[in-house]
Order: C-alpha cells, then sequence, then structure tokens
C-alpha cells in the first residue's frame, strides 16, 4: 500500500495489527502524509497519564498529543507519518504511547533519535520506528514520505534517506505484527 | 575473553550466551517480573494469548501502587482483577494498596538480588541497579509475554561509567548530582545504554542514596543504573532478610571498554533544581525564584494555581510524605502555595521537623488517604488532631499536636517564635 489512501481502521481491545497486514506492508513501502514535530515529544504529550485506564487503541487516540491543542490532533488524524526530532517518547514506559499512534492511523515514526521505551514498545506493537536524522532535516511539515523497511530508504519529495535496517530479530516481530499476535500464532500452533 | 561491563555479563549471564558486544540482541530470562496497578492490562493482554500458562509464577511480583488507593470504581475493578487472579494463579508476591511503592516494597522485602535480571512495568526500574541488579523498565505487552514464556529480547547496551570523586556538601543530595548529570548530559545523554557508578564517594552511600542515583538514570535515558554491590548492600540485603549465600555478585571487569567516562567532583556541588519543561533544563537552586510555582508540578502541573488560598486548601496525602532530602525549601515552597494544611498518613521525620520550624501545620493520621477523596470538605483541627470530612460525616482522630510545636505554629515558626 502506498500512502496517502484510505486510513487503516484501529484494532480492536488492544490489538495492533494482524500478521498479514504488517508483512504485506513491510514488503511494500509505508507511509503518506507527515505531521512533523521537534525535539523531546514525551510520553505525557503523546498520551497524558489520565488516559493510562485504556489500552485500547481508538479510545487512546482520542487523547493522543492532547496537549499539544486541538489542531495538532486534527492535523496528527490526517497523517500516515509522524516526524520528530531528538528523543521522541522519552519519560516513562507506557506502550500507549506506541498504542495510541496506531489507533490515530499512524504507520511509521521517522525521527532523529527515539527514547529507549518507546522504541522497543513501538517494535513490540509493530509500529515502524526508524532513526533517520537526514530525512527529518529534509522534510516540511505536510509532505509525503514513504518508508521502506526493507531496504532502510525513506523516500521523499527532498530525494531517498538511507538508515540501518532493523536487526533480525526486531523484523521478525514487526512483520508478525508484534509481540503478542506473534506469541498468540506460536501458542495457537503449539495447541495444534 | 575481553574485559566486560557489568550490563554485558549480566546479558550473558541471563541469556546464557558467551562474547556478547553491546548491539546484539539476545533472549534473556528475567529472574522477577514487576508490574504494579497496570498488572490488569498484563492480565487483559494474556486473554489474546490461547491457552496461556505462566512459565514462573514465582517470578511474577505484583505491587499495588500508582493508581492506589483507588480513586474511581474503574480503578477498583483493576485492583480486584489483579488481586483475583493472583489468588487463582498462585502468585504469591502479590503486595496490596497499602504495601508502599512498588520499587521499596521488592527491595525492602528480599526480592531483588545483586546480578539478578528484573524488568517492570515502570521507567524507573533502573533503581534495582542500587542493589547491583540489571533493572529495566518495560511495556505491559512483553512483560506479559514474560509472563508466558520466561524471556525477553534485550539489547545489549552500551555503558558509561560515572566516577563520583570527593564529598558532597552538607544539604546537598544524591538528588543534586543526579539533576547536575542530566542537566550536563542531557535528557537522552544515556539513551539505551547501562550507567555505572562508581568512585569513592559512592563507597559512602546508603543504598537509598544508591537508589536515587539508579532511578534517575532514567532521566538520562538510560536502559539500566548500577552501583556495585559492596559490604553497605550486604548489610541491606542482611536486613531485609537475603543470606550473602543467596546471591551472585557481578562486577564489571577491570579495564572494560566505556563509551563515555564522566568524572563528577561532589565536593562543588551545589543544590540544582530542573526547570520546566524537560528535564534537563537544570540550574543552581540559587538562580531560580518563585519555587512555589513548581511544587508537585510532576503530580499535578496546575498544583500551585489551583490552591484555593482564601479557602485553606488541604493537601491529602499518603505515608512518608516529604521522605529523601531533608531540605526545607520543600516545606517553604509547599507553604508558599497557600496551602492552609497538609494531613498525611505519616510524614518523614525531617519534614515533619520543617514544616513546624516554617509555620506550616500539618497533621499526620494514618488512614487518612484511603478515607478521604480529592474534592471533599475538610475540617482539620490540628491541636486535636482530627479531621472531620464534611461529605462523609466521620471525624478521624490522628495526631495532636504537641503544645511546644503548636507555640511555633501560631508564632509562624521557630526563627518568629525565637524573635518575640
Amino acid at each position: 500500500m502506498t500512502g496517502g489512501s484510505a486510513k487503516r481502521s484501529p484494532g480492536g481491545f488492544g490489538a495492533s495489527r494482524t500478521p498479514s497486514e504488517s508483512a504485506e506492508r513491510l514488503a511494500s513501502r509505508l507511509g503518506g502524509r507527515c505531521l512533523k514535530l521537534g525535539d523531546d515529544v514525551n510520553t505525557d504529550i503523546l498520551i497524558p497519564g489520565r488516559y493510562l485506564v485504556s489500552i485500547d487503541p481508538a479510545e487512546l487516540a482520542e487523547h493522543a498529543m492532547e496537549p499539544l491543542g486541538p489542531d495538532v490532533q486534527a492535523r496528527l488524524k490526517a497523517a500516515e507519518v509522524v516526524v520528530a526530532g531528538r528523543n521522541f517518547g522519552g519519560g516513562s514506559a507506557r506502550e500507549q504511547a506506541s498504542t495510541c499512534l496506531i489507533g490515530a492511523g499512524i504507520q511509521a515514526v521517522v525521527a532523529v533519535s527515539f527514547a529507549r521505551a518507546f522504541f522497543r514498545n513501538a517494535i513490540n506493537t509493530a509500529l515502524v520506528a526508524v532513526e533517520c536524522p537526514e530525512a527529518v532535516a529534509a522534510v516540511q511539515d505536510g509532505d509525503e514520505l514513504h518508508v521502506d523497511v526493507e531496504h532502510g530508504v525513506v523516500a521523499a519529495a527532498s530525494g531517498e534517506h538511507a538508515f540501518a535496517p532493523y536487526p533480525e530479530a526486531l523484523r521478525r516481530i514487526v512483520e508478525a505484527g508484534g509481540l503478542i499476535p506473534a506469541l498468540a500464532r506460536e501458542l495457537e500452533e503449539a495447541r495444534g | 575473553m575481553s574485559a566486560r561491563t557489568f550490563a554485558v555479563k549480566q546479558l550473558e549471564r541471563a541469556s546464557g550466551e558467551d562474547g556478547l558486544r553491546p548491539g546484539d540482541i539476545v533472549t534473556a530470562e528475567p529472574n522477577l517480573y514487576m508490574s504494579h496497578t497496570a498488572s490488569w492490562r498484563c492480565i487483559k493482554t494474556l486473554e489474546r494469548l490461547p491457552g496461556w500458562t505462566l512459565r514462573h509464577p514465582e517470578r511474577i511480583a505484583m505491587v499495588m501502587d500508582h493508581v492506589s488507593p483507588a480513586r474511581t470504581p474503574k480503578a477498583a475493578g483493576f485492583h480486584r482483577l489483579c488481586r483475583e487472579f493472583a489468588d487463582t494463579n498462585g502468585i504469591e508476591t502479590f503486595y496490596d494498596v497499602e504495601a508502599g511503592i512498588s520499587h521499596l516494597v521488592l527491595m525492602g522485602n528480599g526480592h531483588i538480588r545483586p546480578g539478578q535480571l528484573i524488568i517492570g512495568t515502570d521507567s524507573h526500574s533502573t533503581i534495582y541497579g542500587a542493589l547491583g541488579a540489571l533493572g529495566t523498565g518495560v511495556g505491559y505487552s512483553e512483560l506479559t509475554a514474560a509472563w508466558v514464556t520466561g524471556t525477553l529480547w534485550m539489547k545489549v547496551p552500551e555503558s558509561i561509567r560515572v566516577e563520583l570523586g570527593g564529598e558532597l556538601p552538607p544539604a546537598v543530595h544524591p538528588m543534586d548530582l543526579m539533576l547536575k548529570l542530566i542537566g550536563d548530559l542531557g535528557a537522552d545523554g544515556a539513551t539505551y545504554c547501562s550507567v555505572e557508578f562508581h568512585g569513592g564517594h559512592v563507597a559512602r552511600m546508603s543504598v537509598s542514596q544508591r537508589m536515587t542515583l539508579c532511578n534517575l538514570a532514567m532521566e538520562l535515558g538510560a536502559k539500566c543504573g548500577y552501583v556495585p554491590p559492596d559490604e553497605v548492600t550486604d548489610a541491606y540485603l542482611a536486613e531485609a532478610g537475603v543470606a550473602p549465600g543467596d546471591y551472585e555478585v557481578l562486577l564489571p571487569d577491570e579495564g572494560a571498554e566505556y563509551r563515555q567516562v564522566v568524572d563528577v567532583d561532589c565536593d562543588g556541588l551545589a543544590p540544582h533544581v530542573a526547570c520546566p519543561h524537560t528535564v534537563d533544563n537544570v540550574r543552581p537552586i540559587d538562580e531560580v525564584a518563585g519555587t512555589a510555582a513548581y511544587v508537585l508540578e510532576d503530580a499535578n502541573p496546575r498544583f500551585a494555581r489551583e490552591v484555593d488560598v482564601a479557602a485553606g486548601d488541604v493537601l491529602v496525602a499518603g505515608r512518608h510524605f516529604g521522605q529523601s532530602s531533608g531540605r526545607a525549601i520543600a516545606v517553604k515552597a509547599l507553604a508558599a502555595t497557600g496551602v492552609g494544611c497538609v494531613v498525611a498518613d505519616s510524614f518523614a521525620r525531617t519534614f515533619y521537623r520543617n514544616a513546624f520550624e516554617v509555620g506550616l501545620p500539618i497533621v499526620e493520621l494514618e488512614g487518612v488517604s484511603a478515607a478521604v477523596c480529592e474534592g471533599d470538605e475538610l475540617v482539620v483541627d490540628a491541636e486535636a488532631g482530627t479531621v472531620r470530612d464534611e461529605r462523609t460525616g466521620e471525624t478521624l482522630q490522628g495526631r495532636p499536636t504537641d503544645p511546644f510545636l503548636l507555640d511555633m505554629l501560631r508564632a509562624g515558626g521557630l526563627i518568629a517564635m525565637r524573635r518575640a
């Protein structure tokens, strides 16, 4: 799927993506219009603590980036990619920081750097998160950009920007649609 | 074999692999999985795993801290879910809402040991480094996966070595030291790194002070913090009921490779504060005027603005209010917000002293934090030590105020009393 097309509807209770959906997405490019933010977008900005009573992506998406105001929230919902500066997702280890973006229809986050817990949570919920400072510097808010996870390329009007592809172990988790879907499939197979 | 850092040695132990290098990804077996009131998210996530079983129920540790006690029926329902799940599934390490702060409860009761790998659904799980364990924060999905598989993927981190030389001056605390470090290195200065604290000053620190170092290492973006275990650690563990034969200490090798070595001279340090809006916007306290604006901002950024001075708003808190540093500025800044009174289950000793010396009325009343809801109208009699809750009509009896301290309060504090 190439970006700018119909938005994927958020998954069910705590769900992220189906394995086939993720594999297909990784095999092709993913992306679309971007929302560009600055440095240090922390987890309190992504999803304030008072909303952690939910783990439903759709419910969480309603409050994603609420501290930045309704204008940013509307732009987030219209975007497929979040572009950000340094230390994206710093602060708490809350997984909902990733889930709320998935619920808002975000397919990928391209940042200069990620905080450790956010990066882990993104991988484990199959939200593509890549560090590509060159792309971040080159694109403007509202630009279209596409991420090719397999080949490690962010493509935009500004050109093609390379990033280090995921190690095999992490790529497998993302391809499986996240840690829990991967484990669910394993358990299903074990049961025959 | 080349010289290895603590993190490399620990992840070799936890994964059973040899020759690991930073950047490698391993499947590790944590010794303990800590979850707080967020445990309900793990229990709900299990519903997505057909035919799940718990690999090591004895490694699951739940502490009902964070959203505790429940303020809403929904939160109470989450607590009940956890309680029943623990009961049904033979989870013996279960501490309920009254137990205290999750990390302290587990460390103080002998659940955390040197050389172990501990994961927790809290970013500050780095605190377990104070006992020489590798503690790190994870999301609820991965914690749930560990419940079922007993394993989790881990990246072997690079390490930063912090050498603490000299001695902290009086009234300067490990908190100040860490804030200075966070200000110098930045909030992402140690992203994905293991931060080891070494040097003469660390050896003289208590476990509680070491907790501050390791807890705040996370604010540098660290995966984990670490203090080499020594006799101070042994004494703490002995008190927690853990015998020396029950753990195997891991120390970094001489000559191990560090990404960065940071030398800190404790002698010249002053108290520091982190100013809005990032944790690395750190300044010496003297440069910061009007501290009242920042009081309790981590709990509620609007706290200072929301205090209704005319109404004499009462701040209600749980156990050990004001613990850690003995800084009088904590009470002065709180008083400057216009809060009329503080009622808590218990106070740290220094805060209790400071409150009277500054002239801020406080009442110690065990159980008040559970009995009172936010927004209730309270009538406090500091002299009698009573609190009447107008919503319930109930009067709670706490600790009456000593006549000497009452005089100090009426005079407006210690200095005012001495001048009078």
